[in-house]
């Protein structure tokens, strides 16, 4: 993926675009709101991950404002230190798609970033998610493994909906609170591993080989190849 | 410097509302006056016209009989005769021939409207050298002589003079008390002000301690003063919150950030040989700056909360779904441990709330309930609708509280010591408070099953519905 990073701190930017990199995406940075819009109303790129406050008379809302005024649709991430709620949902109002409150893990960054650059062109609608021999019938919502229907309840069905949909990519625990159960909050505990692990058990039992794995420090993945 | 202070105590008067309030009364007062002076005047001197009116034309049929009966001598003799009687120099006459010499009468010249129509006119006269009103009634007789009757209406005059005496006289009084009133009003006000007045000084120079006293009447400056105290009291208390979190900063944060550092140090000083001793050493760091973080959030989340400001953000909300959503959320979890976790939800709970906030508070009163009730217990998780409140109610089979430490839980940080070998930041039930109050409701903790043992915990959300 090719991505712009606008921020103005050196250190994190270094961190992240360093990160990012050897996670095999192309990454130009820009220090401030001017070079950043300059930079995504220019050149094509796939996401751009923008500081929430930023130097040079352009904020991270104002540069999504106006590239979103310009028809460009390009995928937004904001980064903040600011934590009040209401500036997650001012940063999504004003085009944003999703959006991470510094301090974060990079796992994290790297988890979202990917969700956000790999969604899919269109909105037509799948009708069948398919991982190895696991299959995901999203008409009559049946989920079958090697052909045997495999038992799941509603919550555990959106549940392998979300990890199918993203396939080969980390998921982490917040990013499947959000999507899955559409809440904004911070668990005390691991209720999240809990029903990973509890839909693992239904999908995996009888056979020999595991379809979601667990990513250390970051999330949970989905993919044919162990 | 006697001057400008005299002149500043002048403006200050000026200035004043109860000199404005007198001057208003005082008008008011005024207007009243000229009204009922002048309803007076028309009643009064309408009655005497009309009572001078009759006099005149009963005293002319009178004459005209005296004239029918013995002609023009028997007429002057009875305008003699009545002159004479009049001892009061009331009536007036006039008797002129068709060459308009006068025959008899008090009147020495004819009217100067003598000819004119109509038959009523006034005159003025002088009387004794004061000039006099008087009203005269014009009679033709066929003859050609001309009577003319009249009577002095000086009394009118009178009247006139007395009510304008009046009217002046309570303009004067009028004055007077809106000056009084003006002065005793100011007072009055500056006095009962004078305490939310001291109040908001005191505070304004730092100390935020006082309260306006009241006086117990139940009036408007105790209901302002009231409104203030409510005001002080809400103040104090986001004080209090900024207070807290940079107590929290203080002890709370220092310690964890104290150890990611003496962890990180360590590793530094150790064998450089050993990467996998690094590593977890830091892998350590990093959880401990994690939880810094968390706690850190929580802290400021929970003084967000406290402001009030997201209550801008309020919507209509259903919480039965949320409930039911809460506990679909953490069913696995005490499923894990053996724990039955019921439900008894109320359909259709609606209400106006904070989505997010709604579920935080519910999730950590379900996470602390699992965490703290055994393997083989229950919860149980009911919703219902009150008559003005929506009451959930979580109760567990844990160890409860104990009676010192109810009234303690949920101030920040606060851990009782039964919990202190659990994870926990503290911070779970100062939260689930915040939101409540946020909603305008409460948060009640009691045992669960009292005289048993162990007792459990019952937190109870009263929401507002």
């Amino acid at each position: 993926m090719r991505m712009l990073l606008v921020e103005d701190d050196v250190e994190v930017a270094r961190f992240v675009k360093k990160g990012l990199m050897e996670a095999g995406h192309a990454v130009e940075h820009a220090p401030n709101g001017r070079d950043g819009l300059f930079m995504a109303a220019s050149e094509p790129f796939d996401l751009l991950v923008l500081d929430r406050m930023l130097p040079g008379g352009v904020d991270g809302v104002r540069l999504v404002e106006t590239l979103r005024s310009q028809g460009n649709k390009t995928p937004v991430l904001f980064l903040t230190a600011m934590t009040a709620v209401d500036e997650r949902v001012r940063g999504l109002k004003a085009g944003g798609d999703d959006y991470l409150t510094k301090p974060f893990a990079f796992a994290e960054l790297l988890a979202r970033c990917e969700a956000l650059g790999r969604r899919p062109a269109s909105d037509a609608p799948a009708t069948r998610l398919k991982v190895a021999d696991l299959e995901l019938d999203l008409l009559s919502r049946t989920v079958t493994r090697a052909g045997k229907k495999v038992d799941v309840q509603p919550r555990e069905f959106r549940l392998l909906e979300h990890l199918m949909r993203h396939a080969g990519q980390v998921v982490t625990r917040t990013m499947l609170l959000e999507k899955v159960w559409d809440y904004h909050f911070d668990p005390q505990t691991n209720v999240i591993d809990v029903h990973v692990s509890r839909l693992r058990q239904k999908l995996d039992k009888g056979h020999d080989r595991p379809l979601i794995h667990t990513v250390r420090n970051a999330g949970y993945m989905i993919r044919a190849e162990p | 410097m006697p001057a400008p202070f005299t002149r500043q105590r002048v403006m200050l008067v000026l200035r004043s509302a109860g000199l404005r309030f007198a001057l208003l009364f005082a008008a008011l007062f005024l207007l009243a006056g000229l009204a009922f002076s002048a309803v007076l005047w028309w009643g009064t001197a309408g009655a005497l016209d009309r009572q001078t009116a009759a006099a005149i034309r009963a005293d002319t049929t009178a004459l005209m009989e005296r004239w029918r009966d013995g002609g023009r001598p028997a007429l002057i003799e009875a305008i003699e005769a009545r002159l004479a009687a009049d001892i009061e120099d009331q009536t007036l006459y006039l008797l002129l021939d068709r060459e308009g010499t006068r025959l008899a009468g008090n009147l020495e010249t004819p009217p100067a409207q003598a000819d004119t129509d109509p038959a009523w006119f006034n005159i003025t006269l002088a009387r004794e050298g004061e000039p006099s009103e008087a009203r005269l009634f014009r009679l033709d007789l066929p003859s050609g002589s001309r009577l003319f009757v009249g009577r002095d209406v000086a009394e009118k005059q009178r009247l006139r003079a007395l009510l304008t005496d009046a009217l002046a006289l309570s303009a004067a009084a009028a004055a007077f008390f809106a000056g009084l009133g003006a002065w005793l009003l100011r007072r009055a006000l500056s006095q009962r002000l004078a305490p939310a007045t001291l109040t908001a000084a005191a505070i304004a120079s730092g100390d935020l301690a006082p309260r306006v006293p009241l006086s117990g009447r139940g009036d408007e400056f105790d209901r302002m003063g009231e409104t203030m105290n409510t005001m002080l009291d809400r103040i104090a208390t986001l004080m209090e919150g900024v207070r807290g979190v940079s107590d929290a900063i203080a002890h709370d944060l220092r310690t964890p950030i104290a150890r990611a550092r003496a962890k990180l140090e360590e590793a530094l000083s150790g064998s450089p040989a050993d990467s996998a001793a690094l590593r977890s050493a830091i892998e350590q760091g990093i959880a401990d700056l994690d939880g810094v973080t968390r706690v850190f959030q929580a802290v400021l989340r929970i003084a967000e909360v406290e402001a009030g400001a997201r209550r801008a953000a309020f919507s209509s909300l259903d919480l039965s779904p949320l409930l039911e959503d809460a506990a679909d959320l953490y069913l696995p979890s005490a499923e894990a441990r053996q724990i039955s976790l019921e439900t008894e939800i109320a359909p259709g709970l609606v209400m106006r709330g904070d989505r997010d906030l709604l579920l935080q508070a519910v999730a950590n009163l379900l996470d602390n309930a699992v965490k703290f009730t055994p393997e083989g217990g229950s919860i149980r998780l009911v919703a219902r609708r009150g008559a003005r409140a929506i009451w959930v109610d979580i109760a567990d089979a844990g160890p409860g509280l104990s009676e010192a430490d109810l009234p303690r839980a949920g101030t920040r940080f606060f851990r009782a010591d039964s919990a202190r070998t659990m994870p926990g930041s503290g911070l779970g039930l100062s939260l689930v408070r915040a939101v409540a109050v946020l909603h305008r409701g409460e948060l009640h903790l009691a045992e669960a099953r009292p005289g048993e043992d162990p007792p459990g915990l019952r937190a109870t959300l009263r929401l507002p519905a």
